[in-house]
């Protein structure tokens, strides 16, 4: 036995856990859920709920003059089980401890913690919105009582207040867990949460003067195990039962945050960031969350159109891909450049590698996207595959030849752009100006948007939630994205506009999926070779070495050194 | 396990069948007659005469909205019909009701609730699941319509068939 691991009995079956180890955790690695409300474990542990109250027992003490206890045949020492409960949360494990969690005593004490958590709890699940996924409502089935023995009048407080932008909340609902006034305390470093008033009148409540308006306010709502907190954004819009949810991720910035959408019928509801302890950890900003609005909206792009005569028209996808491939093959191979964004899959990236070589294109580049670090989760790149177009487009300094590429077209040396997935007019990269000299422009994009008017061709291009493939991360991390809902009318997603732009120039390449795109990175690009796409999983993985780091995740890791935190 | 029924040993006038042919002729003539003279009604002449006050009173019929004697409505949009469905025939989108409302306490009540009545099959699951006392399957079971829309209840026609429920269990009200 190592003498880091520690032999501890749960549930009457002996393990072994580091040393250092939280009950809680021991326990869930056995594979025993241990209910809880206020433990958290990217936070610290007040332990005030007393939800995971358990058994605990050590080895007995011998008397002066006693001998001491045995060990038997496997080496554990006999237990003497403590009359009292422990709470598992914030206890760490000891040499032959034994825990129970199931027993008379922990019943009885998750019944008794239930009840009292119920007494002044409204009624009203019909219209919460986190029934469904409301740990109150879990625990209440495994451990409350299918009536209630409270006859006195349910303490009233504060309902629908509106304590932030974002953020609404419900006194009554609460149970005190603390979690959000740790998280705004603990990880958004803007505590303005807290508790007034004493007993059962405790609420929680916003600081005087101030507003829940932090950028990472919607997490309370996340980790809130009630409806106390909820999104003003999500607020009544579908139950969550009825979602269909996909682990995908962000594509606002180049942290490449790890979110699940959950969607109805085509329709996405909500995104909330996913578990990945090298990513995100648990969290997201909220602008980058609510960035969504505009996938449902009727400014999307749903037909391809060409114009005819100064006027666009609609076309069918067919007619629109075989008109550019005729356009283009006017030009010859110096008078064409490729414009791709830095916001397309490691895949897309590929064809528009296959593209180039099809058309024997010198230029292709990104259009680069910066901004500020916000010293959390938001990165300075705000593309988020800049380093797919570093590893796949073989581009050292991504978006280096923009302005070169803007004389080229000044000068009329390059005639013909095809320019996927961006809209450099509203972003300001171009201007109308320096596109006007061109003869034949081509673009992609999800929304119907200035840069389009002026293209002779336009695709519909598919948005983030509406494609599946792979994209690296600041930090060199290869993950996926997943589909999570299909794109309206005719919309394409690039990596198809771009197979059936190859096949229209220069014949068939067997590629029917995303998957097939990858097998070929494989084998096209060093950095991927011996890679299979089963092997990114939903974590991603460490894939290439940028030195960059997220400050978020490297103050958690501070914290978990430290032992004030679990973090796992 | 098997059951060996034991066939019936016949007397050899059942044997030749025709004795049981001609009583059941009988039986047909003096039906037949009593009909023809008026004596007996077998035939309910539907639509001028209906069974409405035959129905038993746990007869499922349309589904329909309720409001209490506050003239609440008591459906709050918790879209528990919507998903115990068995046909998936009700669509509900919830809204928040405005704060100046009589009731804004309840903060939720359906934007537009529709139930598409030929896809229907009056199982009575939305009355049993709704945990607001809302909805309930009324007596009206002639549902008809010349197209698919008309086929629809909306939010409207579902009060207007459910009408003013009293005696129900008022948990919005206040406290005296």
């Amino acid at each position: 036995m190592s003498e880091d691991l520690l032999d501890v009995q749960i549930d009457g079956v002996w393990h072994q856990f580091p040393k250092g180890t939280r009950m809680i955790e021991a326990c869930r690695q056995a594979g025993v859920e241990v209910p809880h409300y206020c433990y958290h474990p990217k936070l610290s542990s007040p332990g005030n709920c007393r939800m995971c109250l358990v058994q605990m027992g050590m080895p007995p003490r011998p008397m002066p003059g006693q001998d001491p206890a045995e060990p038997d045949e496997d080496g554990h020492l006999p237990i003497s089980w403590m009359p009292r409960p422990v709470i598992a949360c914030a206890n760490t494990i000891g040499p032959n401890m034994g825990i129970r969690t199931t027993g008379e005593l922990t019943e009885s004490c998750r019944e008794g913690v239930m009840e009292f958590l119920l007494a002044n709890h409204p009624l009203d699940c019909p219209i919460c919105d986190q029934a469904g996924e409301c740990s109150l409502q879990e625990f209440s089935v495994e451990h409350g009582k299918g009536s209630s023995r409270f006859r006195e009048r349910k303490v009233k407080k504060p309902k629908n207040v509106k304590v932030g932008p974002r953020i609404r909340l419900d006194d009554e609902r609460c149970i005190m867990c603390s979690r959000c006034i740790r998280f705004m305390d603990e990880v958004a470093d803007d505590p303005v949460l807290g508790f007034t008033d004493r007993g059962s009148h405790t609420v929680l409540t916003v600081h005087p003067g101030h507003e829940l308006d932090n950028n990472y306010s919607l997490n309370t709502a996340d980790i809130c195990p009630v409806g106390a907190l909820t999104s003003n954004d999500f607020r009544f819009q579908m139950r969550a039962w009825f979602m269909k949810e996909t682990k995908t991720i962000d594509t606002n910035c180049g942290t490449g945050i790890n979110i699940t959408v959950s969607a109805r019928q085509g329709e996405i509801y909500r995104i909330t960031p996913r578990q990945n302890n090298d990513v995100n950890s648990d969290w997201m900003p909220d602008s980058h969350r609510l960035n969504y609005h505009w996938i449902n909206s009727d400014i999307r792009l749903t037909e391809p159109l060409i114009k005819d005569g100064g006027r666009h028209r609609m076309a069918k996808y067919q007619e629109a891909i075989i008109t550019t491939a005729d356009k283009l093959r006017n030009f010859d191979h110096s008078e064409i450049a490729i414009i791709v964004s830095g916001r397309m899959t490691n895949e897309e990236m590929l064809m528009a590698r296959l593209l180039k070589r099809t058309l024997n294109v010198k230029d292709i580049d990104i259009i680069p996207r910066r901004g500020e670090s916000d010293n959390y989760l938001i990165s300075e790149d705000r593309n988020p595959n800049t380093n797919g177009a570093k590893s796949v487009l073989g581009l050292k300094d991504p978006g280096a030849s923009i302005d070169a590429l803007k004389k080229d077209i000044a000068n009329r040396k390059i005639k013909a752009l095809i320019l996927l997935q961006e809209d450099p007019l509203t972003d300001g990269a171009f201007s109308a100006e320096d596109l006007k000299p061109l003869e034949f422009l081509v673009t992609s994009y999800p929304l119907a948007n200035p840069t389009a008017d002026l293209a002779d061709v336009v695709f519909p291009g598919a948005c983030w939630a509406e494609k599946s493939g792979t994209m690296i991360n600041v930090t060199g991390r290869l993950q996926k994205l997943n589909k999570a809902v299909d794109g309206p009318g005719q919309t394409m997603a690039p990596w198809e506009i771009l197979r059936d732009l190859i096949q229209a120039l220069g014949g068939g390449n067997g590629i029917y999926s995303s998957a097939d795109i990858f097998n070929l990175l494989t084998k096209e690009i060093s950095d991927f070779s011996g890679l299979k796409l089963e092997d990114i999983g939903d974590q991603g993985i460490p894939f290439l070495d940028t030195g960059v780091t997220l400050p978020l995740v490297e103050r958690e890791k501070a914290r978990i050194a430290k032992g004030e935190i679990v973090g796992v | 396990m098997a059951i060996i029924v034991k066939r019936p040993k016949l007397k050899w006038w059942e044997q030749l069948y025709l004795p049981g042919i001609v009583k059941g002729l009988a039986i047909t003539a003096s039906h037949f007659v009593a009909t023809l003279t008026g004596k007996k009604k077998v035939t309910m002449q539907y639509p001028e005469e209906k069974w409405d006050s035959h129905l038993p009173d746990h007869y499922r019929g349309a589904p329909a909205l309720v409001t209490d004697e506050q003239e609440r409505e008591r459906c709050v949009a918790c879209q528990l019909c919507e998903f115990i469905c068995p046909p998936r025939a009700i669509t509900i989108k919830p809204e928040e009701i405005p704060s100046d409302d009589k009731w804004a306490k309840v903060e939720k009540r359906p934007k537009s609730f529709d139930i598409d009545m030929i896809r229907c099959i009056y199982c009575g699951l939305c009355e049993e699941v709704c945990p607001e006392q809302a909805i309930f399957l009324r007596k009206d079971y002639a549902i008809t319509g010349t197209s698919r829309e008309e086929m629809v209840h909306d939010k409207k026609r579902l009060y207007e068939i459910g009408g003013v429920r009293e005696g129900l269990v008022n948990k919005w009200n206040e406290l005296k």
